[in-house]
């Protein structure tokens, strides 16, 4: 037992010192816009919205089947159930029956042939939601049941993928690993992951006049909302607006997920010409939508005395699910983080996305990354177990060199490498080592409890990886008050987004952040935006915002010099006020002249992200403009008679390069962390043989709760880091890249089960998620028992 | 006192009395507040109890009527006739909206604690409870009073800070920022002679098209009513009937409340026997029996979580009789026997003769637990149970194990060994306990005993884990309890790492 220990945190620059600051300037660490209103209840979520007049209530009709031809449908019992209004099916989609985002294969409602159980067959809009939910269970569907695949391996065997397999290569890995003095094979599993936003899909889609539609959407991606409704409903993108204040997370469940769900709430509102809500409970959400895809990945390694790697050969499969969705780019991130912080010199990563009878699976934080970074770590940890050498020695002798060694798989050179620095400092300040040799004196002498510890990298790409979204606009408008609405294609999901966005809005007009509102997304505003994800958010809305800022600056000084008969740059924007030659002036003031004068005080802004320059069909270039690192380490204690496991220390550093808010970006790396640390542990998706999502709730799918952080927890952000490239105030993105630091956690329980073999030299035959029953599985192989 | 019956449901809200007159039996407190009020601050995230963003605060007197106790629970399984009598607190009702924030807010937004904020008035409301029934300090305190809240989002540390830094910032004025121990206050006295004037004797027995909600407070009126209609469902804390609702959409459409039934809320303890009655709440339980048993402690907090427990009553738990029910294993190992009534009559029976089979007990149409009887502690009593489960909290046991032993010199005198999650029912092992009776307690007899398992359960595969390691840890459980009796040392992880 130990005696319980304080939180110790550090946070960067919490105060600002410079008195003439304004409130909420770059760097500060401000509040979350909304934090008065979330812990008020006075936020509103999409469905807190005032209902309108004569709303409608939808649900889905789902199959029950894993893959079965729809011989035939009995819908009388649905219609004439209390309340229905309407009931839809496929053949009822008056534009095309399709809401994939990337590939036209994912049925808004299902045709003649159901491809998982749970997928949506038709829907019905009644009077309430209890009316709409309990009708749609009356349905009488005649299946005609058809083979399903189930799982990835399977369909790998069957050659069952959504999209053609794809390989990257460098160099001769086959000969490379041939020659290697030393080889290993072997095999990476990890499950999948319930993004789990604490607010369901939601969408309400209310019909307005001449045949438009304006719908309310808890989506990363209104603009890609508002082209499905449009196409589903057979009009034009300019007859459908799309608005989201505030998502209750989303995590990338709700970047290509929502279509489905709007397009539905659409047609029954065009349809009943009456406003319709489609908001799905928690079971429907988890079963109907996507999740993070499972992996299996073979890997075949050769590498030197010292670990270093020679040649190595990847052969990934992932549950890509029913359609491809956004799996093709998931994947395509997955090879790309093969490498994690490693040169790998001579390498083939085979991809193949495996099609299965399953809910199709789409993006969630880290989006492919951290899986692929899941089986570069295990081959790390598997050479060094075989040499008998620490880890995290093996893990630096195989780091990206600065000068040398510094191209990845996909030919980017990388220019802003500082994993070294930041594993070394890490090293240095958890005692990794005395702490390492102190464990394993206290195994030795603890036959049922074992520690294990492991200090695990992050090197993660910040851009998509679809060059053409790397844009993104802002609207700022200015009133005569001084006052600021603030616009952005940017979408808030607690990432805090809307404030950092606000806060460079404020330093570049040097005014307070009480003085600007953020205003909700909204397709009308700004037209054609990019998903809000792939961390960009404040790289790409931020620039484009500072930019419609300076434009209205531009103008103001201009303005300024006139009025005053100064020269431009005599004119200076500072806390609020505004020094003119010799006169100043308030901020409010300038604008009201401004105004008076007929100056437009509205500005578009525009950005996109440079140097990226990536070709799709070799899979090589500079996908990334700049890559985001961090590292942890973890140290657990596991139960070898039950598998229970448990962290009891964890140390983090990360870079967010010169941060926009450090509360907020330690917010993103505490969460992250936690996230990936669920991910690998806890958190476990479970079929049954029938094909059923039996994990579909949180009574059976088991985030961590406030009991899982660690009793000590020390998690810093690196000091005095600034992004090399020119991004928004030298800041890095921050949403996906902690989320694996959470792999040191599992590398942690994989060191306490290799404590339980004789053989010094055993890897683990660990699997994630770690529950107890896989770690005991592990124990025991690991101790030559066997089961039963 | 008995049968005069009330058929408008009361209870306090905003400083007002609602008066309900057809109250349906199994609407929620959630759907009242959300649909009916536009009340929208208490959030929806699971509907069954699992997440807290729904959490309110009920506030009811204390049995001299004198003060209110302040339990937080899930509003999206409670129905709302369950509220007669008792006020309702919402995240609106802590601070105006203009106005300054109530001190567990304040210290959430100081903090950072929220991102999303979906999961925050929830947070808010498990707080609000906690800063008004005397805030803990430790963390695993803090964790067990937030273990009935899921934030996806901010990884709990900033939560957890704004647990200890809630009792250090200035108050208010207003009677909910008044923390534990503070004088009572005009207001909250106010609120306490309302509830006072609503809890009249009648019974409540409302009427509506969807059904009636009969909440006598006799038990005598109680064991009428039942035995007349027995196709009543009996409604304890509602933390699975809830579930019948909102997740499989069942009618329930006459709903018989025992919740307020006095003489079923009370604990006695003699010389002999805790004797718990079937409306206790497992809050309330926890402060008697772990006086005697504090090695069920952590069984009972992973039991559920908080709000749960302030729902949940024993008498439901056992009546329930789900093979995955917690309490079970350690009450049958502890010898508890039950009481049972129908009508006039009465009978006690032992705990696991009321379960025959997966989903089937032994009570007869219109009989009902009355009370539970737990065996006093007796010298040297070895006790222990443990539970198996993927997270630590608010988990569904894979394995539950309970243990009661006497070792005289050496020799085990006594044993009852009882298991949950490996079989259709909780269940003795039998078997296991001939193989360790009366013999010496040592090593190779436990080892032969874990291996007689087998013989007393087959469990099977689910979501939870599979049958192999059911059966492995239900071995290695038995070893476990016979390693830390002896003093071998092992410990769990949960304890280690505290």
């Amino acid at each position: 037992m130990r005696a319980e220990r304080e939180l110790e945190l550090r946070k960067a620059g919490d105060d600002a010192s410079d008195a003439s600051r304004v409130d909420g300037a770059v760097g500060t660490a401000t509040p979350h816009d909304s934090a008065v209103l979330h812990v008020n209840g006075r936020a509103t979520y999409t469905d807190d919205i005032p209902e309108p007049r004569g709303l409608l209530h939808a649900a889905f009709g789902v199959s029950t089947e894993a893959h079965a031809r729809i011989r035939g449908m009995d819908l009388s019992r649905v219609e004439a159930a209390p309340g229905v209004v309407a009931v839809i099916t496929a053949s009822d989609v008056p534009g095309p029956n399709n809401y994939g985002a990337v590939i036209a294969d994912d049925p808004i409602l299902a045709e003649d042939e159901v491809v998982y159980a749970g997928q949506p067959v038709f829907a019905v809009a009644a009077t309430t939601v209890d009316a709409a939910r309990r009708a749609a269970r009356l349905a009488d569907i005649d299946y005609e049941p058809l083979e399903a695949i189930l799982d990835p391996e399977t369909a790998l065997e069957r050659e069952s993928f959504v999209l053609p397999s794809t390989t990257l290569a460098r160099g001769d890995a086959d000969m490379a690993i041939a020659n290697a003095p030393h080889r290993l094979t072997g095999t990476a599993r990890v499950g999948g992951q319930d993004q789990f936003y604490l607010e369901g899909q939601i969408s309400i889609a209310i019909p307005r006049e001449g045949g438009d539609l304006f719908l309310y959407s808890s989506t990363q991606h209104p603009g890609e909302i508002q082209h499905s409704v449009a196409k589903a409903l057979g009009l034009a993108q300019k007859d459908v607006t799309v608005e989201c204040r505030r998502m209750g997370g989303a995590f990338g469940g709700k970047e290509s997920q929502p279509a489905l769900i709007a397009c539905t709430a659409a047609i029954l509102a065009q349809r009943t010409g009456r406003p319709v809500k489609l908001r799905l409970d928690r079971d429907a959400d988890m079963i109907i939508t996507g999740k993070r895809h499972d992996f299996v990945s073979h890997y075949e390694v050769g590498f030197d005395d010292t670990g270093r790697i020679l040649g190595i050969r990847y052969n990934h499969a992932s549950r890509c699910g029913a359609s491809a969705d956004l799996s093709g780019a998931v994947n395509d991130r997955a090879m790309f983080h093969s490498d994690n912080a490693y040169f790998l010199e001579h390498v083939a990563i085979d991809s193949h996305r495996c099609k299965t009878h399953t809910v199709s699976n789409t993006a969630f934080r880290g989006f492919g990354g951290p899986q692929g970074m899941f089986a570069c770590e295990q081959v790390v940890d598997d050479i060094a177990r075989h040499l008998g050498r620490d880890p995290l020695d093996v893990r630096r002798v195989n780091f990206y060199g600065t000068d040398s060694r510094n191209v990845t798989p996909y030919g980017q050179t990388i220019e802003d490498n500082i994993i070294a620095e930041i594993v070394d400092q890490l090293e240095a300040s958890t005692d990794y080592r005395d702490r390492r040799r102190e464990i394993e004196a206290w195994n030795a002498k603890s036959p049922v409890l074992k520690r294990g510890i492991a200090l695990t990298p992050v090197k993660f790409g910040i851009s998509f990886t679809a060059t053409h979204l790397n844009q993104a606009g802002a609207l700022v408008n200015v009133y005569t008050d001084g006052t600021v609405q603030l616009n952005h294609g940017g979408t808030e999901m607690g990432q805090g987004l809307f404030v950092k966005v606000a806060q460079v809005v404020a330093e570049t007009l040097q005014i307070d952040l009480s003085r600007i509102r953020c205003t909700a997304s909204d397709t009308s505003k700004v037209p054609n935006a990019s998903a809000t994800a792939a961390s960009a958010g404040s790289d790409l809305n931020g620039m484009a915002a500072r930019n419609a800022a300076e434009k209205i600056k531009r103008r103001l000084t201009g303005f300024a010099a006139q009025h005053y008969g100064c020269d431009e740059h005599e004119v200076r924007f500072d806390n609020n006020e505004v020094h003119v030659g010799g006169e100043t002036l308030s901020f409010a003031e300038l604008v009201h002249a401004a105004y008076m004068a007929r100056v437009s005080l509205s500005a578009q802004g525009f950005y996109k992200t440079p140097k990226i320059d990536y070709d799709k069909t070799t899979l090589t270039g500079r996908p990334f403009y700049y890559f985001a690192y961090g590292a942890a380490c973890t140290e657990v204690v596991i139960d070898t008679l039950t598998g229970e496991n448990r962290m009891t220390r964890v140390d983090i550093l990360h870079d967010c390069g010169r941060s926009l808010n450090p509360a907020v970006d330690l917010g993103q790396v505490e969460g992250g962390f936690i996230q990936g640390a669920g991910w690998l542990t806890t958190e476990e998706l479970w079929w049954n043989p029938r094909g059923d999502l039996k994990t579909h709730a949180p009574a059976t799918y088991k985030i961590p709760c406030a009991s899982d952080l660690p009793p000590d927890f020390r998690v810093t952000l690196l000091e005095s880091s600034e992004n090399r490239e020119d991004t928004i105030y030298k800041s890095k993105a921050v949403g996906e890249p902690p989320l694996m630091l959470g792999l040191s956690v599992f590398h942690a329980i994989r060191d306490a089960v290799a404590a339980c073999s004789a053989d010094p030299k055993h890897a683990p035959e660990l699997e994630a998620p770690a529950t107890p029953e896989h770690v005991l599985d592990a124990v025991m192989t690991a101790r030559g028992d066997t089961r039963v | 006192m008995g049968d005069a019956v009330n058929p408008t449901l009361r209870f306090l809200h905003d400083g007002n009395i609602v008066e309900i007159d057809h109250a349906a039996p199994t609407r929620t407190v959630l759907q009242w507040l959300r649909e009916d009020r536009m009340r929208c601050g208490t959030k929806e995230g699971c509907a069954e109890g699992d997440c807290g963003a729904c959490m309110v605060v009920v506030a009811s007197l204390n049995e001299e009527a004198t003060t209110l106790d302040y339990r937080a629970i899930n509003s999206c399984i409670q129905f709302l006739p369950t509220l007669h009598g008792k006020e309702l607190i919402t995240v609106e009702n802590l601070s105006p909206a203009a106005g300054p924030l109530h001190p567990v807010q304040q210290a959430l937004v100081d903090c950072h604690g929220s991102q999303c904020g979906f999961c925050t008035p929830g947070f808010v409301m498990t707080l609000f409870a906690m800063y008004k029934s005397g805030a803990p300090e430790a963390r695993s305190d803090i964790d067990d009073a937030l273990a009935g809240n899921l934030c996806r989002c901010t990884g709990y540390r900033p939560i957890i800070d704004a647990a200890r830094r809630m009792v250090t910032l200035e108050r208010p004025a207003g009677r909910h920022a008044q923390p534990h121990g503070a004088a009572t206050s005009d207001e909250e006295r106010s609120a306490i002679e309302t509830l006072r004037a609503l809890n009249d004797e009648r019974s409540l027995h409302t009427e509506s098209r969807k059904g009636t909600f009969a909440a006598p407070t006799d038990v005598d009126a109680f064991a009428r009513l039942y035995a007349a209609e027995p196709h009543r469902r009996i409604l304890a804390g509602g933390t699975d009937v809830g579930l019948w609702v909102t997740k499989d959409y069942r009618d329930i459409d006459d709903v018989l409340y025992i919740g307020n039934v006095e003489a079923l809320r009370d604990i006695a303890v003699t010389d002999t026997v805790i004797d718990v009655g079937a409306a206790v709440t497992f809050t309330e339980l926890m402060r008697v029996l772990l006086d005697d048993y504090p090695e069920l402690t952590d069984l009972f907090r992973r039991w559920a979580s908080p709000p749960i427990r302030n729902a949940a009553t024993l008498g439901g738990n056992i009546a329930n009789g789900s093979p995955i029910g917690d309490s079970m294993p350690a009450l049958i190992a502890l010898g508890t026997r039950v009481l049972l009534r129908h009508d006039h009559d009465t009978r006690e029976i032992d705990l696991e003769s009321l379960y025959i089979d997966y989903q089937v007990n032994d009570l007869q149409p219109g009989e009902f637990v009355k009370r539970i009887r737990i065996p006093r502690r007796r010298p040297d009593q070895l006790v222990a149970s443990y539970k198996l489960s993927k997270r630590f909290d608010q988990d569904i046991s894979a394995v539950c194990a309970a243990f009661s032993a006497q070792v005289e010199d050496g020799r085990t005198q006594h044993i009852r060994i009882a298991y949950g999650g490996v079989a259709g029912v909780p269940k003795r092992a039998l078997a296991t306990e001939a193989a360790l009776i009366d013999k010496s307690f040592d090593e190779a007899t436990v080892r032969a005993a874990m291996a007689v398992l087998d013989e007393d359960f087959s469990p099977l595969t689910d979501m939870r884990a599979s049958a192999d390691y059911r059966a492995t840890a239900t071995r290695n459980l038995l070893y476990r309890f016979f390693a830390e009796a002896t003093g071998l040392g092992a410990t769990d992880v949960y304890t280690y790492a505290r």
